[in-house]
């Protein structure tokens, strides 16, 4: 009981402080603190982080308004009917990533991100006049990108996203910025599987739901068997085990997981099929979807797409593909 | 609202809740033998077999189902090697896939099921008067004869309202099958969001109502039998 007071006295005291700190009448408030104060200790210490906090807001509220005063071209010329373009201007964005595809987009145990993806991603913010500091990567898992834009919860979306027509309907595609094949992925020693056509018989593995694997039993090995997982990690863990034969999906991604364990298992590298990966925002954003197709041009142009391609899946000795046209 | 994805051949709905009755019919079955021996064994004298089912009662339901069913197929299947069905090379692949997929499903269902059904028998155990035990012992039943006679017979009657709600759980809980790539209805979902993301609102619609069909009936059913069965006191 005596400890309910204690926090209710130190709540009220906290917001009359920030309530004070809004208002800026400083004299009545430093009465409530005090008594605040005396009833509980654990008073002060609320009430000096609400003061800190609110402070450290206006502030950062005081230099965006004189960032965006200072305003990048880009962001400026058409934001007024842009979502994107006016939450640029503000100087943050929210941005979808995946956290569980290594090269191309991944939470590092240490917090920070990496990845082909995050580098298209951090180009593109720049280029819209937001910095590295100003970006707040979100995972958008594929089951959830739509909804994610279609919420508003992220402002673009950079992981893997293949253009699709019914995907169309829903959002807007900005690029493509990467053009990955369809290929295979099997333990190292595999000598019977070349293609996609010599898969009869055999155990092929993908993700609950997604195109890649029925498009080979639809078009090339009617009797291949599909086994689904949530996840294509959960896939490449059942063919390490051999409980699988082989998992498929775009080459980009199974070069991530072959670098994950050299020797044991690699890319046949018949990459069959166009996947083109582009960048999903609101629906209607016609001004945002040109901006971020000019910095996609203008990243292939100055040598960073190359650059960023070869630091991120290059490892996996993926050959680095010439770039795709953005806008078409 | 736009529901022409009901006439695509990618849309097995029909043939997805069949296996959403299927999962459920076995998984049933399954865990109420189970769940019954478990019952059991917590009432019995030995102290053994009771520490038995409590240890696995208490572990058992206290893990995710997620993880009981990647479980079944990542530790069981692949990595210690447990074979639940015959592969014949270069036969029918898929129906070997399937059929594995499906029976290391049931079985993961059934024994993260039977904790729930037996902690449910044991409450129904417990509201047969002490009286009825002593009676039945002073006539020289043995503890077999006294559960199997006198206690579960009334036990089950007094539960079947309970094990309705555990029964609605399971039916519900299939969806986790998905996990390990056993086609049913929440692969709807996933699919329809791969292929269909404008129609998506549709075919949550279709397949909560799909699960509404299912597990109403079951609970209204359960629920009048459990009026009727009820042992008056």
């Amino acid at each position: 009981m005596k400890y309910r007071t204690k926090a209710g006295l130190a709540g009220v005291a906290a917001l009359a402080l920030l309530l004070s700190a809004c208002g800026g009448n400083s004299g009545s408030a430093g009465g409530v603190i005090a008594s605040g104060t005396a009833a509980a200790g654990s008073a002060t210490s609320a009430a000096g982080s609400a003061v800190s906090s609110a402070t450290s807001a206006a502030s950062s509220a005081a230099s965006s308004a004189t960032g965006s005063a200072g305003g990048s071209a880009t962001g400026s010329a058409a934001a007024g009917d842009s979502a994107l373009l006016t939450k640029a201007e503000g100087g943050s964005l929210i941005v979808g990533i995946k956290y569980d595809q290594p090269g191309l987009g991944l939470k590092n145990p240490d917090g920070s991100f990496s990845g082909f993806d995050v580098e298209v991603a951090k180009y593109v913010a720049e280029k819209l006049g937001v910095p590295e500091s100003g970006i707040e990567f979100k995972e958008s898992k594929s089951a959830e990108r739509e909804n994610l834009i279609d919420r508003g919860e992220v402002d673009y979306i950079v992981a893997t996203y293949s253009i699709t027509d019914a995907r169309k309907e829903k959002v807007n595609f900005a690029g493509p910025y990467f053009v990955a094949h369809q290929d295979l992925l099997v333990k190292a020693d595999n000598a019977d599987i070349t293609g996609p056509d010599s898969l009869d018989g055999k155990i092929l593995c993908s993700v609950t739901g997604s195109t890649p694997a029925q498009k080979v039993k639809d078009n090339y090995s009617a009797t291949v068997a599909l086994q689904e997982f949530g996840t294509y990690t959960e896939c490449v863990e059942a063919l390490r085990t051999g409980v699988v034969d082989a998992v498929t999906t775009d080459d980009v991604i199974l070069a991530g997981y072959a670098a994950q364990y050299p020797g044991e298992l690699k890319l046949v590298g018949s990459g069959f099929s166009d996947e083109n990966y582009g960048i999903g925002l609101a629906k209607g954003d016609d001004a945002g979807t040109t901006a971020i197709n000019d910095a996609i041009q203008a990243m292939i142009d100055d040598g960073s797409w190359a650059a960023a391609l070869e630091s991120t899946v290059g490892p996996s000795g993926y050959t680095i593909p010439t770039p795709p046209t953005p806008g078409s | 609202m736009d529901f022409s994805f009901l006439s695509d051949p990618r849309y097995d709905i029909l043939g997805a809740f069949w296996m959403t009755i299927q999962l459920t019919f076995f998984s049933a079955i399954g865990a109420l033998v189970l769940g019954t021996v478990l019952a059991a064994m917590r009432v019995s004298p030995v102290p053994v077999l009771r520490g038995f089912a409590t240890v696995y009662v208490n572990i058992v339901r206290n893990i995710p189902l997620t993880v009981v069913i990647i479980m079944m197929y990542f530790v069981l299947f692949s990595q210690l090697g447990l074979r639940v069905a015959e592969r014949t090379p270069g036969v029918n692949p898929q129906g070997y896939l399937d059929t594995t997929n499906f029976r290391l499903a049931v079985i993961g269902f059934i024994l993260y099921t039977a904790t729930f059904v037996a902690e449910a028998i044991r409450s129904g155990i417990n509201t047969v008067p002490p009286g009825q035990a002593e009676a039945a012992r002073a006539i020289g039943l043995r503890f077999t004869q006294v559960l199997g006679l006198i206690i579960l017979p009334q036990a089950f009657r007094a539960v079947i309202a309970p094990l309705a709600s555990v029964l609605i759980a399971l039916i519900k809980n299939t969806t986790i099958a998905s996990a390990i790539g056993v086609a049913e209805a929440s692969v709807i979902i996933v699919t329809g969001i791969e292929f269909n993301p404008d129609q998506i609102t549709a075919i949550f619609l279709v397949v909560a109502l799909g699960f509404i069909v299912l597990t109403l009936p079951t609970g209204l059913l359960l629920g009048a039998l459990a009026k009727k069965m009820a042992v008056k006191r």
